[in-house]
């Protein structure tokens, strides 16, 4: 099964005429990715690896039987190609953009509630369900089938744990990079629930990082989850002092710490990590 | 990342959209402030331009009975340290008389992903305590994004919160000029607290304002005010730089790409006993060696550096640039600092070749590390010998 992507993805890439858009085609397609389109507006026509190229999301849609879109355009026209790829029904956008304004992002926030797609990011790595599809960036030799989920907000600290588990002989079902943003689409419990209902995942791996409040509602799911998870926190060590005013401790109360995160988490049944290969040891201990 | 303003911007900003803050001017040295408090009839309140919080508790704000006691205070608030950050300016502002101090906040609530005003008739002490234990004196407008804040939604939280007539008309309009300011600038926090009921009407006695560092861009008016608002050197060149770089006080350098890597890196060397210098997340553009070059420079421009922690999960850079960037530092340089590095990626037995090579040829001290938590163990160690 695997979550958000398997074999019957089909993605197109907004912006596959630019650099990162062209590279990380080739890329997907050597992973077995069924890459379907491509667009960038005056450019429909073209193509580019093979890939037919078209001037909107809707005309490629039309043509094409996509239900998935990776978006590779700059911070400055992000969230238009965000809304152009919501607009057009499709059932997966995932946004690796860095750096798109908060303002635009609270616009799409309320776009999301009015339309049925899922939005992974913006400012995430993507998704990979190894040795089925890889939808974003992740390097594909930290990846190996199996029945481990991970769930995490970070990239390469997300690869290096990966990494570590397929080192030792341990697959993944499902690797998911919610991105680093305040306002992301999907969430850890977006993301923790698929887990829970995907027969292929027998146990989950959460990385948090402190800040914001994510975890902590993460932690509230975790009560009405059946399968064992394994949480790590980034940041634990950090100097304090980098809260956003008085208005922002009043919303958070004493939440955003690594501490809160991490009781959070055990209160709510997580096992806590303390170190990276500590990861693996307990994930080992799990299956 | 929200670009913080100081205080005296925010007033400038606030005021320049109707909202009344005390006569005051902004003074660098004793003579001055002794000037602006003779302007200001005498009795003063100097307030220390730093952007941490708790400023009063620690001694940042400070009142004056007259010029001489204004210059005499003054020299010895500027170029004193405030929590760690050393105060360049003052605020020499008119003493209010203060009859009551409310408090009144626009902020995104990212759980809710909206805005919210937030306001209260308890303010100037600390607002978090309020909130805690009186959560009902806490009143909260949370509103739409692409509508706006209405005028109904503000004179029902108003109505709710018992305001009297002549009030009622004064919060509104601050609540209004305050979301019409963070709407216009992008904010992700504006803040007046405590807002000060005088005989003569509702001060801002204090501003804040943090501004989306994202949407910076579009707001180039903005862009001139930040060379004011760092106080470390290293930080303020790191973000001309385009490094997201924090400086930490102890003696192991931190290089690696991604917040998270870097974080955790920055973890277990703490757990395993050592003491960071800093904290450095590369962001993307490793394939052009000058950019790991650029990195390694500024981390070993901290003379407090030891040993450096370089961790790289390269993807698909090609690690023999980043072996580049790291050989072309390393020779600009006339400092001997060895390096533990953590090379992951395409080509990263090619990188690690060259880095050898190079060290054998220059006598340069480099341990290469398999995990983070090796590295970490040897950074540490390497840190408490030399």
């Amino acid at each position: 099964m695997a979550i958000l992507v398997d074999e019957n993805t089909r993605v197109i890439v907004q912006g596959i005429t630019g650099f990162q858009g062209n590279f990380q085609t080739k890329r997907m397609l050597d992973y077995g990715t069924k890459v379907v389109g491509g667009v960038s507006p005056g450019k429909g026509g073209s193509t580019v690896h093979g890939v037919p190229v078209f001037n909107t999301v809707e005309e490629v849609v039309d043509a094409t039987d996509a239900n998935t879109s990776i978006i590779y355009v700059p911070a400055k026209f992000a969230y238009d190609a965000i809304l152009e790829a919501l607009d057009a029904g499709l059932d997966l956008v995932v946004s690796v953009t860095e750096g798109i304004p908060l303002y635009d992002e609270m616009k799409i926030q309320k776009k999301l509630r009015e339309v049925n797609s899922k939005l992974l990011g913006p400012n995430c790595p993507g998704v990979i369900s190894p040795g089925k599809s890889k939808v974003g960036l992740l390097p594909d030799r930290s990846f190996t089938p199996g029945n481990i989920g991970i769930v995490s907000r970070s990239g390469t600290l997300t690869y290096q744990i990966a990494e570590n588990l397929t080192k030792a002989g341990i697959g993944q079902s499902t690797v998911v990079g919610i991105g680093g943003d305040a306002l992301p689409g999907l969430t850890f419990v977006d993301i923790l629930q698929m887990f829970e209902e995907d027969d292929e995942t027998k146990a989950v791996v959460l990385v948090g990082e402190i800040g914001g409040t994510a975890e902590e509602e993460a932690a509230k799911f975790l009560k009405k989850m059946s399968k064992p998870v394994i949480a790590f926190i980034a940041g634990k060590t950090a100097p304090p002092g980098k809260r956003m005013g008085h208005a922002g401790a009043i919303i958070e109360g004493n939440t955003g710490t690594a501490e809160s995160k991490i009781n959070a988490l055990k209160d709510a049944g997580a096992i806590i990590a303390e170190t990276l290969l500590d990861i693996v040891n307990k994930v080992k201990k799990m299956i | 990342m929200a670009m913080r303003l100081h205080e005296y911007q925010a007033k400038r900003i606030f005021s320049k959209h109707g909202i009344r803050v005390p006569k005051g001017e902004i003074a660098e040295t004793p003579e001055k402030t002794r000037e602006i408090a003779q302007k200001l009839g005498g009795r003063v309140v100097l307030k220390a331009q730093v952007l941490v919080g708790g400023r009063g508790k620690a001694g940042g704000i400070k009142k004056a009975e007259s010029p001489d006691e204004a210059e005499k205070i003054a020299s010895q608030l500027l170029g004193s340290m405030i929590k760690g950050h050393k105060v360049e300016k003052v605020l020499v502002e008119e003493a209010l008389d203060i009859k009551k101090e409310y408090y009144v906040g626009y902020i995104i609530d990212k759980n809710r992903r909206t805005p919210a005003i937030i306001f209260s008739k308890i303010g100037g002490m600390d607002i978090e305590e309020v909130a805690a234990k009186h959560p009902e004196e806490i009143h909260r407008i949370y509103f739409d994004p692409l509508w706006g804040l209405q005028d109904y939604q503000v004179r029902t939280a108003l109505f709710k919160a018992g305001f009297s007539k002549e009030e009622y008309s004064e919060m509104f309009r601050i609540i209004k000029t305050l979301y019409e300011i963070a709407f216009k600038y992008e904010a992700e926090l504006a803040e007046i607290n405590p807002l000060v009921i005088t005989s003569n009407g509702f001060v801002a006695a204090d501003a804040r304002l943090n501004v989306d560092d994202n949407a910076l861009y579009r707001h180039p008016e903005l862009e001139s005010l930040r060379d004011a608002t760092e106080v470390d050197d290293l930080e303020r060149e790191a973000r001309l730089k385009g490094l997201n770089y924090v400086r930490l006080s102890g003696e192991i350098g931190i290089i690696a790409n991604g917040a998270g890597l870097a974080m955790t890196t920055m973890d277990l060397i703490n757990i395993m006993g050592g003491k960071p210098a800093n904290f450095l997340d590369t962001g993307g553009g490793l394939a052009d060696p000058t950019k790991m070059k650029m990195c390694l420079e500024h981390v070993i421009k901290d003379e407090n550096v030891k040993v450096v922690f370089i961790n790289i999960f390269a993807e698909i850079t090609r690690c023999e640039k980043v072996a580049e960037g790291i050989i072309l530092a390393l020779e600009e340089t006339n400092r001997k600092i060895p390096l533990v590095i953590k090379l992951v990626g395409t080509n990263e037995e090619l990188g690690k070749k060259m880095l050898r090579e190079y060290a054998e040829r220059s006598n340069a001290e480099i341990h290469f590390v398999d995990s983070v938590e090796e590295g970490a163990r040897k950074a540490v160690e390497l840190s408490k010998e030399v």
